[in-house]
């Protein structure tokens, strides 16, 4: 609630300079002359702050770019472009349309400069329109679509933290090198899982492996039940050794429950997850995914810097970050960087800033942004759930199997995009 | 052979689940006239009610399976008292609001308290093996829940064909002015009726803790199909609900298993059956058609 007063703070200070301005005689035509909109930077988060995405990213992330602004503050001091930052905060409840209206309002009403995170892949690319429109910021972080990158990208968007190809390249590659050749795929029947069902097969086929049988559950399985395809995965022929699930949430959590209850892995079929965050393993319990491999964008007892940041973290949450709150951190800082750097809050000045530039910070590993089609390079992780008996402390669930260097991470530009 | 079996097996598993929760409908629908749209709210509230007492009271699953339907039943009660009652003299339609009222309400209130990811529950110990059953060999935990339920369903049909309760019930439930012209006093039978089909969703919904994930929204998804099993089997038909929810758990089962190369149509297939029956016989697979008042 200190936000609140910060802005009216701010609010009234640059009122209280219009009016100075105006007697002056000078002009007031804001902005003509001066170097930040407003005479301030806006950072403007809009995510799910109460739906099944709320807990991996939500108003935590809020506090991550909090941080973020405490931190470049501290670190310019005097010198900073300004020390008038805030951020405004929005709850798109997963809609596309909530979405789309609230980044118009966020740009056109709050003066909203840069807009951050956005899970879910249908409101992420609908707020990519808005900032194509609006030319303002984007920098998304929650939404896994490749097509941010690909047909919808456009020159304010950029995508920060994964994407279903990083997913599966990770994932499906090392797994079918690693564990076994022949997989069975169950996805949900809808946009994101058809997609990751055909990044994972991509990936699994370039590795030499075999997708010896997939389907599509129901979205929503409003029976809860995946019984049906778990007791088809040992009956196939060849027998896959990985059962492969792009479920996510709730209903990952349902394939995990019931993949135990029929033993799968004491019949030889392994397990990989096509997308998990660390607040599903806690919900499941270690001991419910010990072996099961996945890939991480970011882990936060990787190494001392992480492990520093998430002490932090824990210190204003009470948790420990998910890889979306340390992207939220990072984005948020590298984007004040840019505006330091350049002296203005112009987003086109900034675009080009930003184009090209290599970068290491907490959760960028040899980052780069990459002018192309403003996809975010940085070195992805393939980690193992721990048995429990390893688990040392709370949050303490994976091991990080191999770095995946950033240049292999992702894909090669799409033809696609034309910025 | 064996999966067809396995998958026969699976589907009265889902089926028990539908039957229970298909069951309080019934029987609240048959006393109240009132369509129960928190009952999938009260499910969830069993599940939550196990982990809460697993987690904050070291209550293991035994004693929780009496505990929370029973906790619940007297939740249900007060509710009764408290809202539904008062309305029950209006249009329906009011109550439906209420009780939708009551799902939002309870499930934020948990996401309050527990958030929105989904809280772990482990199988009980002496249900964690496999039984074999000589050409496949299935979860303990499931054989159990099918044995329960189906207990549970024949306890329920005894008691209301051979207790002087159950007539009672039976008789306002089919026929309430006529019921209070023979002198007996419908009304004290209202309140407990509702608390008892409340009991069975928690009941339902502690069964469901070990193998389902445990969230606030656990009870929105699978309500819908419930309704379309009460629909299926004759609003308020008693024995319609409980074979309409075996049957439709069976159906679905046999939708995804056989039809997996056509996902819409094992997607959509209750609604398919429902539309059918509904087509076929206006008033349900079991019901009757609403004698003219």
């Amino acid at each position: 609630m200190g936000m609140r007063r910060t802005v009216g703070v701010a609010a009234a200070s640059a009122a209280a300079m219009m009016v100075v301005a105006g007697c002056g005689g000078g002009g007031p035509q804001s902005g003509g002359d001066e170097k930040l909109t407003g005479g301030k930077i806006v950072l403007g988060v809009l995510n799910d702050q109460s739906g099944a995405y709320s807990e991996l990213s939500g108003k935590n992330s809020v506090k991550a770019v909090e941080m973020a602004i405490a931190d470049f503050k501290a670190k310019y001091g005097d010198k900073a472009v300004t020390t008038d930052i805030t951020v405004e905060t929005a709850d798109h409840q997963n809609k596309p349309d909530v979405a789309n209206s609230k980044a118009q309002e966020m740009f056109d009403r709050q003066g909203v400069d840069l807009i951050l995170d956005v899970p879910t892949s249908s409101a992420a690319l609908r707020v990519a329109d808005v900032a194509k429109e609006k030319k303002k910021l984007y920098f998304n972080i929650g939404a896994a679509t490749t097509e941010l990158t690909g047909k919808s990208c456009n020159k304010y968007t950029f995508h920060y933290a994964y994407d279903t190809y990083m997913l599966a390249n990770g994932t499906g590659k090392v797994t079918t090198q690693q564990v076994g050749k022949n997989w069975y795929i169950l996805y949900p029947n809808y946009a994101f899982g058809q997609d990751m069902e055909k990044s994972f097969s991509e990936a699994i086929t370039a590795a030499g492996g075999t997708v010896v049988g997939k389907d599509g559950a129901p979205f929503p399985n409003t029976s809860g039940d995946f019984s049906t395809f778990l007791l088809k995965a040992p009956t196939l022929n060849p027998k896959p050794q990985v059962l492969g699930t792009m479920q996510a949430g709730a209903e990952l959590v349902n394939v995990v429950k019931q993949y135990n209850e029929f033993k799968l892995r004491d019949k030889g079929v392994g397990l990989a997850v096509g997308l998990m965050f660390i607040t599903d393993i806690h919900s499941l319990t270690p001991a419910a995914l010990a072996g099961t491999t996945y890939t991480d964008a970011w882990y936060w007892n990787f190494d001392q810097q992480n492990r520093e940041f998430a002490d932090r973290f824990q210190g204003e949450t009470g948790t420990r970050p998910s890889f979306a709150h340390a992207a939220n951190y990072s984005a948020a800082t590298q984007y004040l960087e840019a505006v330091q750097a350049a002296g203005t809050d112009d987003a086109d000045t900034i675009v080009k800033e930003l184009e090209g530039k290599e970068v290491n910070d907490v959760f960028l590993r040899n980052g780069k942004i990459r002018a192309e089609d403003h996809r975010v390079v940085h070195d992805a992780y393939l980690a193992q759930v721990k048995p429990q008996s390893e688990v040392s402390e709370p949050w303490d669930y994976v091991k990080i199997l191999e770095t995946i260097p950033a240049a292999e991470a992702f894909r090669a530009p799409s033809p696609d995009c034309k910025l | 052979m064996t999966s067809f079996l396995q998958n026969t097996f699976n589907g009265l598993v889902s089926g028990a689940f539908y039957a229970l929760l298909a069951l309080g409908l019934a029987v609240i629908f048959g006393m109240l006239r009132v369509v129960n749209f928190a009952h999938g709210a009260f499910y969830m509230l069993g599940a939550f009610g196990a982990y809460v007492l697993l987690n904050e009271a070291g209550v293991p699953f035994w004693a929780a399976l009496v505990v929370v339907p029973v906790g619940l039943a007297l939740l249900g009660m007060a509710l009764e008292r408290a809202f539904i009652h008062r309305l029950t003299r209006l249009d329906p339609l009011y109550n439906f609001l209420l009780t939708f009222g009551l799902t939002l309400i309870l499930q934020d209130l948990v996401k309050l308290r527990y958030g929105v990811q989904s809280s772990p529950y482990e199988t009980p110990s002496a249900l964690s093996g496999s039984v074999d059953f000589g050409i496949f060999d299935f979860p303990t935990y499931r054989v159990f829940i099918l044995g329960f339920a189906v207990a549970v369903c024949l306890g329920v049909w005894w008691a209301l064909t051979r207790t002087r309760v159950g007539m009672v019930v039976r008789a306002s439930t089919e026929r309430p002015e006529l019921t209070r012209a023979f002198g007996v006093n419908v009304g004290r039978w209202v309140t407990p009726v509702f608390g008892f089909g409340i009991g069975l969703a928690g009941l339902a919904g502690v069964l469901a803790a070990p193998m389902r994930a445990v969230n606030p929204l656990m009870g929105a998804d699978l309500i819908i199909v419930v309704f379309a099993v009460v629909v299926i089997g004759g609003l308020g038909s008693i024995f319609g609900s409980v074979a309409a929810g075996f049957g439709i758990g069976l159906v679905q089962a046999w939708g995804e298993a056989y039809l997996s190369d056509y996902p819409i149509v094992s997607q959509t297939i209750v609604f398919i059956v429902m539309a059918v029956v509904l087509l076929w016989r206006p008033a349900g697979l079991f019901g009757r058609e609403e004698a003219p008042a």
